[in-house]
């Protein structure tokens, strides 16, 4: 294949990728992840992470918050794409570095060690508003709450604890200030 | 007490208040309730195809030659995937289609039951919208709002998946509301200030083009006469995508005939040098584009669509005009004609040297071919069928391929919604199935497929529809006996290595004629062309036509894909008196 003529075409010249926050209102019915992750995938967008649930029980409405990357182009396509989909009624966009948006993801660490590193690996969380949800002699649960890249990091640095298990969501967003997203 | 239906009852209301009078269809066990109330709603009628595949592509030359949207109702597991590439093809070219299809009942969804498939599943990326209802009490606003997705916007397929169980239920019926607005999604997105804009870009333009697309002939026939209004107006060059086929009268001298991979020479070149392209509901294409980063690389471009998601997706544009194009132009001209009185006048002597380089290219003649006095051009064939046929309101569709360019080359088209083929999808077997669709919805008209002998023999089977309707389509089969497109392919690409594009053992398409129950004509050489020609134009039943053309003929000019516009690749005749220069000729 190194030599053929007949490329099908070759690709355009690469652009620098940027991190975006997608969130996306949706009728809360049968499918509609499906159809929101299917043009992702159908059309070779990224997904980095994906928070989903029910935001408002009388009108049906699922907030969807997309952690994406890729060009400007393909980001400003990922949004005019979802805007057509029928149950989709309305989808805001973020970069990662907005500092009018708070982003938030939530972990999960279970622990199993002796008392002494149990207490240190709650110290190590103090920052990322840490709350012990199971405790037993030799185990405890602890969550935080944190940024992506902080969540990643701690869990590589409490090993030495006795972290035996990780869980996690995918990012959430929200405006700063008294505004809200039309 | 108001009145209760049963599923596959209100089915055919929600059709009546549609006003279909056409479904294509296809029974099997998941659909017979609403089979079974077909005796019971006349003003429906059912076309019954040969494949699933068939009635697809028969809605679709129904829907584009009509403007309304096609229907059809297939059975659940096999009779909804065989539709799908229908409903691709539909999709990938914005036709509105409403495929009802019926499911297993509720109760055995998810049992991997007898004919099951996840029919919403398979469907979601190839169609606007579906749904699968499981309750009858939504089923009449489900099919409602089918209609409007379908419709409305940019069009295209949707799918409403109906489980038998749901078809025996009984419901109240709600009719039809038109509503404006759909979940907040407004079509017309522009504002005067855009308009404005694009007049002033039209006034300064010194080598300016039109470039339409299929848009203009989903906007409605008024959005093609406001087209040839503008372009008339402006005295600028137009060129067509192979959709956009007629929305422009193909003969008139402003029109520089089909731009792209087998566009003309002097349509390309002006792409390629313009310093405005105006895009009038296009999308550019692969196709069309070539080589994206030296497409059209020194004009301010404009583009004018119905779909946000057009804009900027393959070329970034200068001016981006959201709205559907009839209402668009007419803005356009409002304020055209508003603006400046003697405007056409100054601008036209602007545009002369413009027009002079045109000239120029054009005279290349790039669709020029060496003729024959033994064996049938294809391009002859072609000739001949539009000269024989251009005095009637003639609709042709095509299959896929070599025959398929050298028709949208020769053929001449000068109305909207008279030619019918697969682009974006490139489904061969199209044109067969959509001929039967298009008769139907135009009884009296001369209905003609411009084949290549392997496309049709993927839809074959749909002649004998057309046998059992009384339809009288013409089957015009160029017949090279290789796959045409991929051995030219193979030909400049691969070293002459013609894998597996030869097709040894061919029907004999008269005699297949003779058994389907319809008419076989053949025509070897140039000389009896004619009269065979007429021969079919004068028979009023089904007819195949084997047209022996010559096996070696190739499909010029031609750009090779990944390469930019003014890379063209140019016929036999000219490569022999070597007058092109440039990198064009040595590419392969």
């Amino acid at each position: 294949m190194a030599n053929s003529k007949s490329a099908y075409s070759s690709a355009g010249k690469k652009q620098k990728l940027d991190t975006h926050i997608i969130v996306v209102w949706v009728d809360n019915e049968a499918g509609v992840l499906a159809r929101v992750v299917g043009l992702f995938s159908g059309r070779g967008y990224n997904i980095e992470s994906l928070a989903v649930a029910e935001v408002d029980q009388k009108q049906n409405i699922s907030r969807i918050t997309i952690v994406t990357t890729g060009t400007p182009q393909v980001v400003d396509q990922i949004k005019l794409q979802l805007k057509k989909l029928v149950p989709v009624h309305k989808v805001a966009d973020f970069k990662r570095e907005d500092k009018n948006v708070i982003f938030k993801e939530m972990a999960l660490f279970k622990f199993v060690a002796n008392n002494g590193k149990l207490n240190k690996a709650f110290e190590a969380c103090k920052n990322f508003n840490p709350v012990i949800l199971d405790k037993t002699i030799k185990s405890n649960v602890i969550q935080i709450t944190a940024l992506r890249r902080e969540i990643d990091s701690m869990s590589k640095n409490l090993k030495k604890f006795g972290l035996v298990s990780v869980s996690r969501t995918g990012a959430v967003a929200m405006t700063r200030g008294s505004e809200i997203f039309k | 007490m108001p009145k209760l239906y049963s599923g596959a009852e209100i089915v055919f209301k929600c059709l009546e208040d549609q006003n279909v009078s056409h479904i294509f269809g296809y029974p099997g066990g998941a659909v017979l309730p609403i089979y079974d109330e077909l005796k019971n709603f006349n003003s429906v009628k059912h076309i019954l195809v040969r494949h699933e595949q068939g009635a697809g592509h028969a809605a679709e030359g129904y829907a584009r030659s009509t403007g309304k949207p096609g229907v059809l109702l297939v059975t659940s597991g096999p009779g909804a995937t065989n539709a799908v590439t229908a409903l691709t093809d539909a999709y990938m070219d914005s036709v509105p289609l409403v495929c009802i299809t019926g499911q297993v009942p509720t109760h055995l969804i998810g049992t991997d039951a007898f004919q099951e498939c996840d029919t919403t599943g398979i469907t979601r990326p190839c169609t606007k919208h579906n749904w699968l209802v499981k309750d009858v009490n939504d089923l009449a606003e489900v099919m409602h709002k089918a209609f409007e997705v379908a419709t409305t916007g940019r069009p295209g397929p949707v799918l409403v998946d109906i489980p038998k169980d749901i078809q025996f239920q009984k419901a109240k019926y709600k009719s039809y509301k038109n509503k404006k607005k759909l979940n907040g999604k407004s079509h017309d997105n522009y504002s005067q200030k855009n308009i404005d804009e694009l007049i002033n870009l039209i006034r300064k333009a010194k080598k300016p083009i039109f470039y339409t697309g299929g848009g203009v002939i989903n906007s409605g026939t008024k959005a093609s006469e406001l087209l040839r209004e503008l372009v008339y107006a402006t005295g600028f060059p137009i060129t067509s995508t192979l959709q956009g086929l007629g929305c422009f009268p193909a003969d008139d001298n402003q029109f520089l005939g089909m731009l792209g991979m087998h566009g003309t020479y002097e349509s390309n070149n002006a792409m390629y040098s313009c310093d405005l392209m105006i895009n009038v509901g296009a999308r550019f294409d692969d196709r069309i584009t070539g080589k994206i980063d030296e497409f059209s690389p020194k004009s301010k471009k404009v583009h004018i669509d119905i779909d946000p998601s057009s804009i900027n997706k393959n070329v970034k544009v200068d001016l981006a005009i959201v709205g559907d194009i009839k209402s668009v132009l007419t803005s356009t001209l409002k304020t055209f004609k508003k603006s400046k009185n003697n405007f056409s006048k100054s601008n036209k002597h602007q545009i002369s040297k413009w027009w002079e380089q045109i000239q120029k290219w054009r005279s290349k003649r790039s669709l020029d071919y060496i003729g024959s006095e033994e064996t049938i051009k294809p391009q002859y064939a072609i000739e001949r069928l539009y000269e024989l046929t251009k005095d009637k309101d003639t609709y042709i569709t095509t299959e896929v391929g070599q025959h398929q360019m050298w028709a949208a080359q020769h053929y001449k088209f000068n109305k909207p919604n008279r030619w019918m083929t697969s682009g974006g999808l490139g489904t061969m077997g199209y044109g067969l199935p959509a001929a039967v669709g298009v008769q139907i919805a135009h009884p009296k008209k001369l209905v003609i497929d411009i084949a290549g002998e392997a496309s049709v023999l993927m839809t074959m089977q749909e002649m004998s529809t057309a046998v059992q309707y009384n339809l009288p389509i013409k089957i015009f089969i160029l017949n090279n006996e290789y796959m045409g497109m991929v051995r030219q392919w193979q030909e400049l690409l691969h070293d002459k290595n013609y894998s597996e594009s030869y097709t040894a053992a061919l029907p004999d398409f008269v005699k297949m004629a003779e058994a389907y129950g319809c008419v076989g004509i053949r025509a070897k050489t140039p000389e009896e062309l004619d009269d065979k020609i007429i021969e079919m134009l004068n028979t009023d039943r089904p007819v195949i036509f084997d047209c022996l053309v010559d096996k070696q003929e190739n499909c010029f000019p031609m750009i090779p894909s990944g390469k930019p516009h003014n890379q063209m690749l140019l016929g036999p005749k000219d490569q022999k008196e070597k007058k092109i220069t440039g990198k064009g000729r040595t590419l392969v």
